[in-house]
């Protein structure tokens, strides 16, 4: 069987692992089942036989050591790469990266830095049985401090691992488990825009959707929907959820004037708060209509035969675009007045 | 574990020595020094020039003697009641002072003086001795830890899973408990329901040593057998130094709801600098008796100066700008907080 054409996003992080460790020797990877097994992804398949064990290894099973000896690590200047096996997993080492990966710089005035990345599979689409799907991102948006970030794309996936490797600061890298297997035509290495910088990944005059990580493939699936029912659709993918920088975002909106943010987590109190009411605050006079934010329900993950109701996928984001009050658009009220 | 005992007579053992008569005197001048600051950031603390004070008066032996095992390119992982063991270790008094004094979360650059910030979270300084010993083997440094925790921290998660990986890794750490009987209000035996606190090594594949607390001598001595036996690839130990929190857990403390004051009083009686006094007047180590009560007046002399240099450099206010907030929360400061920052001068040249 020939192989699937492009490159896959859990192969494109595993050379980009792989890259990193070839060309940086302060770079080491370890957490559970990293070594022979080659993670339960697979993102780290093959590196420890080429780099050995004194680069790539098993710790032992328990996530708040890893995330500590990661940052006793950095201190001594070596650029650890350590893997969380499942989202959830990663909660028992929270105290240390809220308490410590986080503020080691702030509380250090600048003299301790801590290059560790955080490789976090996140959210749901695999069928996994509880504990195995949730979208953590805002735990981890919400501490300053931390960068966080999750590509949407294999391109993106390599490029913004490398970076974040690369990166002075703590990075928590948020790969989205649905779509390792989501493959690209691109030559590796690559690099794209800066992992800070959200990018257009399809441009639009009607409306934008603002989302990141696994919802990046859902909205352009729901834009080349519209596109075919004669509504232009801009797809913009942060990439980088904090620190934010929402120019581009802004941009998009203020040139589209309807914005929906798509995410898979729960939408109370998600990140996609922060977006729509970011939008708001800089974009309320381009609005045409209120932000909308799509996202999984606010119930803890469900089952995996019920899964499917909880994600968003298009449908339910090309709903909430219908509702962006497009049958009111300047309207003549009979009394001379135009208002929507 | 012990090799002088409350009276200041020494006690033999058949694994451990005593340190030379030098390293004795030293040890005690150290308390000394140790004793005095503690008395002096608790004065600060009750005038209200510090925000805070947790207080280690009784566990100098303790901290100082652990601290002094320490080799030059060693490393200290301290909590927030390791000040004693900061200045023993040679960071400038002032700046321990500066987490307590509300200006800043740690004052002192870790790297400087081989030395991590004093952590508040419980235990979660050990793994960090772990990584970091690590990362020097690697490097091809012969550097090992010393990672402070008090008994109640011997609870915590973090505890158990940097006790694991040093032991799995092989790391040269040497995690120094000192046990005072009281996390905050919590006595001991509603902490842990091991025979000892050094047992608890034993199930790592660890060694375990359970110290006189009180005994400078003994502690520094457990502490370099148990670095030296590190740094040769023997795995890293425990060490339970056995001590007491004479004073309260801090100036907000109100130790007579939880202990008989008749219990602190016991202790007293067991003070590490009364024992380590007896003994360098009764052994002569300082000289005739002459002699010692010169050097001995000199080394409380200087403890003095040290704690009154500490309250005059702590009289004027710190030029604090609350512009600097912004500057290392990242390695470059991103748009948000530019925005942030402007938004704050604002709000200054308003006022």
């Amino acid at each position: 069987m020939a192989a699937a054409p492009g490159v896959s996003m859990g192969e494109a992080l595993n050379r980009a692992l792989h890259d990193a460790i070839e060309q940086d020797p302060d770079v080491l990877v370890y957490g559970e089942d990293v070594g022979p097994l080659g993670g339960v992804f697979r993102i780290t398949d093959g590196l420890i036989g080429e780099f050995g064990p004194e680069r790539v290894f098993d710790s032992p099973l328990a996530e708040a050591g890893i995330v500590g000896t990661a940052i006793g690590m950095a201190m001594y200047g070596l650029r650890p790469v350590v893997e969380m096996q499942f989202d959830a997993f990663a909660y028992p080492a929270f105290e240390q990266v809220v308490s410590h990966l986080a503020k080691m710089r702030n509380r250090t005035r600048g003299a301790v830095a801590l290059p560790v990345v955080l490789r976090v599979p996140y959210g749901g689409g695999i069928g996994g049985v509880e504990h195995h799907s949730d979208s953590s991102e805002a735990y981890y948006t919400h501490t300053p401090g931390l960068r966080v970030v999750t590509p949407g794309t294999p391109a993106d996936a390599y490029s913004m691992l490398r970076e974040a490797v690369e990166c002075d600061d703590p990075v928590v890298f948020l790969e989205p488990k649905r779509r390792y297997w989501s493959r690209q035509e691109v030559d590796l290495p690559v690099r794209t825009e800066p992992m800070a910088t959200p990018v257009v990944r399809r441009p639009g005059t009607d409306a934008t959707l603002v989302t990141y990580g696994p919802m990046v493939e859902t909205a352009l699936e729901a834009a080349e929907t519209a596109a075919a029912e004669g509504r232009s659709l801009e797809v913009v993918d942060v990439r980088q959820l904090a620190p934010l920088d929402d120019g581009v975002v802004t941009a998009s909106v203020r040139r589209t004037g309807r914005a929906v943010v798509v995410h898979e987590a729960s939408v109370f109190g998600g990140y996609g708060a922060e977006l729509a009411a970011r939008i708001g605050e800089r974009c309320f006079h381009y609005l045409e209509a209120p932000v909308l934010r799509v996202g999984g329900l606010d119930v803890p993950y469900p089952p995996p035969k019920l899964e499917h109701h909880h994600l968003p996928d298009a449908n339910r984001v090309l709903a909430a675009v219908d509702r962006l009050q497009w049958e009111s658009e300047w309207t003549d009220d009979g009394e001379g007045r135009v208002r929507p | 574990m012990r090799l002088v005992d409350r009276h200041g007579r020494r006690v033999g053992h058949s694994s451990f020595t005593a340190p030379d008569p030098a390293r004795l005197v030293e040890l005690h001048r150290a308390m000394l020094i140790g004793r005095r600051f503690n008395q002096q950031a608790g004065t600060l603390a009750r005038q209200g020039r510090l925000a805070v004070y947790p207080s280690s008066t009784g566990q100098e032996a303790a901290q100082v003697g652990g601290v002094l095992a320490l080799s030059d390119q060693d490393w200290l992982f301290p909590t927030y009641r390791d000040s004693v063991a900061l200045v023993a270790h040679g960071v400038d008094p002032v700046r321990t002072l500066t987490l307590f004094r509300g200006d800043w979360h740690c004052g002192y650059d870790p790297h400087r003086y081989r030395c991590a910030p004093q952590c508040t979270p419980l235990a979660t300084n050990a793994s960090h001795a772990v990584g970091l010993t690590y990362a020097a083997r690697r490097k091809g440094r012969d550097v090992a830890a010393l990672a402070m925790m008090g008994d109640g921290a011997t609870s915590e998660g973090d505890a158990h899973e940097a006790y694991n990986f040093a032991a799995v890794w092989n790391t040269p750490v040497v995690f120094l408990v000192q046990n005072n009987h009281w996390a905050i209000s919590v006595p001991l035996h509603r902490q842990t329901a091991a025979p000892t606190l050094a047992h608890k090594a034993v199930g790592y594949g660890m060694k375990g040593y359970h110290v006189d607390g009180n005994d400078a001598a003994a502690v520094y001595a457990v502490v370099s057998h148990a670095l030296a036996e590190a740094r040769a690839g023997g795995g890293p130990a425990i060490v339970e130094a056995v001590t007491y929190r004479v004073d309260p857990h801090t100036n907000a403390d109100a130790p007579q709801r939880y202990r008989d004051p008749a219990e602190v009083e016991h202790w007293k009686e067991r003070d590490p600098l009364i024992r380590s006094e007896r003994l360098i007047r009764d052994e002569g180590l300082l000289g005739d008796a002459e002699e010692t009560e010169r050097a001995l007046a000199a080394f409380g002399a200087e403890a003095d100066a040290i704690a009154d240099t500490v309250r005059e450099r702590l009289a004027g206010a710190e030029e604090l700008d609350p512009r600097s907030l912004f500057t290392d929360v990242y390695a470059t400061v991103p748009p948000l907080l530019e925005q942030e920052r402007a938004v704050l001068a604002d709000e200054l040249r308003e006022v």
